[in-house]
């Protein structure tokens, strides 16, 4: 009886995983199809479609500009979610939570909401479609996290060493680039490569914010609606494979300073 | 008396309608050791936080070698602080660590290398200068936050319950250190603790506090047998309270009426009406008084109580309530017996408040 809820219960978690990965494993098996339809039977390997994806200017254009979408908007993020979280550590009372209550709420909104807003707003604002939009958009959506991670580190702890740091003669610029961005520097760098994720595969907001320059996940789709094609297949391999790296970046950064504390 | 190296002028402190300081005067000396005792809520951190610059008082004034510093931020002040929890900075070595505010200073980098290895060895700490913070124990860490604050030769050094995290060994060694260190580099120290003690063996002055006022300062020992009110004689290790009248008084001798019976003190500057006399357990004695003690009445024996070092007993009197005790192990006490109870004048305190 043991040995058969035990099968039961492999069987289930294989079924899980599959749910969750089959689609992704499809994905990347038939990026390498040889054929020009990404259907069973697999014909390939083949590097075929990633040639022809790194010889398409308009996907390498697109691709550079997700990264540099990504990197600037992320980086403007971080460092705003820094200062606010710096700011909010300090206030104490009903302002304070207010404040705080009020930069982390947009996590609830959905990007389809903040992307219509930002339509709207940038069309009375004269701000045309472009990837400044974009990357402000982007900036929108990834500061309230950056600020809720940012300010769950600003412990006492940090509060006392500033204190030290301000009682030995630092300035208040010293203090924070030589004592509070280095003590949250694993903070910061999760922030950042976690603002540099979602930001990388974000598509609804880069669609209602661009019109002729525009980012992969949009390209992508731009080419799905043309129908199956395993150049499809290979971006998206090469997207996936991206976003499993700064993943992978994230976590070290994150446990790394867990073990660092242990 | 040299000039003070702080004097604290009328120094209140309100957080919104709480006031945690009441109208504080004091004058620190130079090479004084201060330490502030008190219990949690006694406002004893806010004062240092105060004379640290990190809080500015309600009202009042702090002048620091005779300069208005009340407004000053740390950074500018002859301060600093060693902090409870030593803060540290992580991220840097031990060496970058005591050289930080040489650095913050200007000072060049060879020199404050050499000051930094210089400070630290002056704490007993040689072989550390590249470590990180993590790397020592808790006790390394502690020197290494005194070397810090002494590296820039403040004029006052803070200390917050600086031996608050360490286990009680390591508490009564490094505690030794910390005065020797003090007498050497002969600053004035300001040290916040709850441990009395510790209180004790470090003070050159002996503040205690109790809800944002000094209510008892002097030496140590002064403040441990005469208490001068009643919050510090007992909160300060273990005394018995009997609560007195006096009498009569002619020239300096006044006469007291207790429940358990009068006796005489020679006490100048005492006044007419009710008094409290305090007696450490460690100071009364059983029997005839000989001559020279002074009998305070007499009881039964309640309890006695093998402690290793001394023989607790407690004296019931009855209308006086209990007497405590710390006799001799080899002084013979029987239970049920009636005892007479003495003391030497100089160990009778006597508080009129």
């Amino acid at each position: 009886m043991k040995r058969f809820l035990d099968l039961i219960a492999g069987l289930y978690a294989l079924v899980a995983y599959g749910f969750i990965y089959l689609p992704i494993v499809v994905l990347v098996l038939f990026s390498f199809q040889a054929s020009r339809f990404p259907l069973p039977p697999f014909t390939g390997p083949s590097l075929r479609w990633y040639g022809e994806v790194l010889g398409d200017s308009k996907f390498t254009g697109a691709m550079v500009n997700s990264v540099v979408v990504g990197v600037v908007s992320s980086a403007v993020a971080v460092l705003l979610g820094f200062l606010a979280a710096y700011g909010c550590a300090r206030m104490r009372g009903r302002l304070g939570g207010a404040i705080r209550a009020l930069l982390i709420a947009p996590l609830s909104v959905s990007y389809l909401i903040i992307g219509m807003g930002l339509v709207v707003l940038f069309n009375w604002a004269g701000v045309p479609k472009s990837l400044l939009a974009v990357g402000i958009g982007h900036v929108v959506i990834n500061l309230p996290l950056c600020f809720a991670i940012l300010y769950s580190q600003m412990s006492d702890n940090i509060i006392r060493l500033e204190q030290a740091a301000r009682d030995l003669g630092a300035r208040e610029w010293q203090v924070l680039s030589l004592v509070v961005a280095p003590v949250l520097w694993p903070a910061l760098l999760a922030s950042f490569v976690l603002s540099l994720t979602l930001s990388w595969d974000e598509f609804l907001i880069a669609f209602l914010l661009t019109r002729f320059e525009t980012t992969l996940p949009v390209e992508i789709w731009t080419l799905l609606r043309s129908g199956l094609n395993p150049k499809a297949n290979a971006i998206g391999a090469v997207v996936f494979g991206v976003s499993i790296l700064m993943v992978v970046l994230a976590e070290l950064a994150i446990f790394g300073k867990g073990k660092k504390k242990s | 008396m040299s000039a003070p190296v702080v004097s604290i002028r009328n120094l209140s402190h309100a957080f919104g309608a709480l006031t945690v300081l009441h109208e504080l005067s004091l004058d620190i000396q130079p090479g004084e050791y201060v330490v502030l005792l008190g219990p949690s809520g006694s406002g004893k951190t806010t004062l240092l936080s105060i004379l640290g610059g990190f809080l500015q008082p309600t009202n009042g004034a702090v002048l620091i070698d005779g300069r208005d510093c009340t407004h000053m931020p740390p950074a500018k002040r002859p301060t600093t602080t060693v902090f409870q929890d030593y803060a540290l900075f992580p991220h840097m070595s031990v060496g970058a660590n005591v050289a930080f505010g040489l650095r913050m200073n200007g000072v060049a980098k060879a020199e404050r290398q050499r000051l930094a290895r210089e400070t630290l060895a002056l704490v007993g700490l040689k072989q550390v200068l590249d470590k990180r913070p993590h790397q020592l124990s808790g006790g390394q860490r502690q020197r290494v936050a005194l070397a810090r604050a002494l590296v820039m030769k403040p004029r006052l050094l803070l200390l917050d319950e600086p031996l608050g995290a360490l286990d009680l060994g390591l508490r009564r060694q490094m505690q030794e250190e910390l005065k020797a260190i003090q007498k050497r580099v002969g600053t004035a120290f300001v040290h916040v603790t709850h441990d009395q003690e510790e209180a004790m063996a470090l003070a050159d002055l002996l503040l205690v506090m109790q809800d944002g006022r000094i209510v008892d300062q002097g030496n140590p020992e002064r403040v441990y047998t005469q208490p001068s009110t009643r919050f510090s004689a007992t909160f300060m290790g273990e005394n018995t309270l009997i609560d007195a009248e006096v009498t009569e008084i002619s020239g300096t001798t006044a006469t007291l009426r207790t429940a358990l019976g009068t006796l005489a003190l020679d006490r100048p500057g005492i006044r007419k009406g009710k008094a409290t006399l305090t007696v450490r357990p460690e100071n009364l004695r059983l029997g005839t008084a000989p001559s020279g003690r002074v009998s305070l009445g007499s009881g039964e024996v309640a309890e006695s109580v093998f402690q290793g070092s001394y023989r607790k007993a407690v004296v019931r009197t009855g209308s006086g309530g209990d007497i405590l005790l710390k006799l001799p192990v080899d002084m013979p006490v029987r239970i049920g017996e009636r005892v007479e109870v003495h003391a030497e004048p100089r160990h009778i305190g006597l508080l009129q408040e």
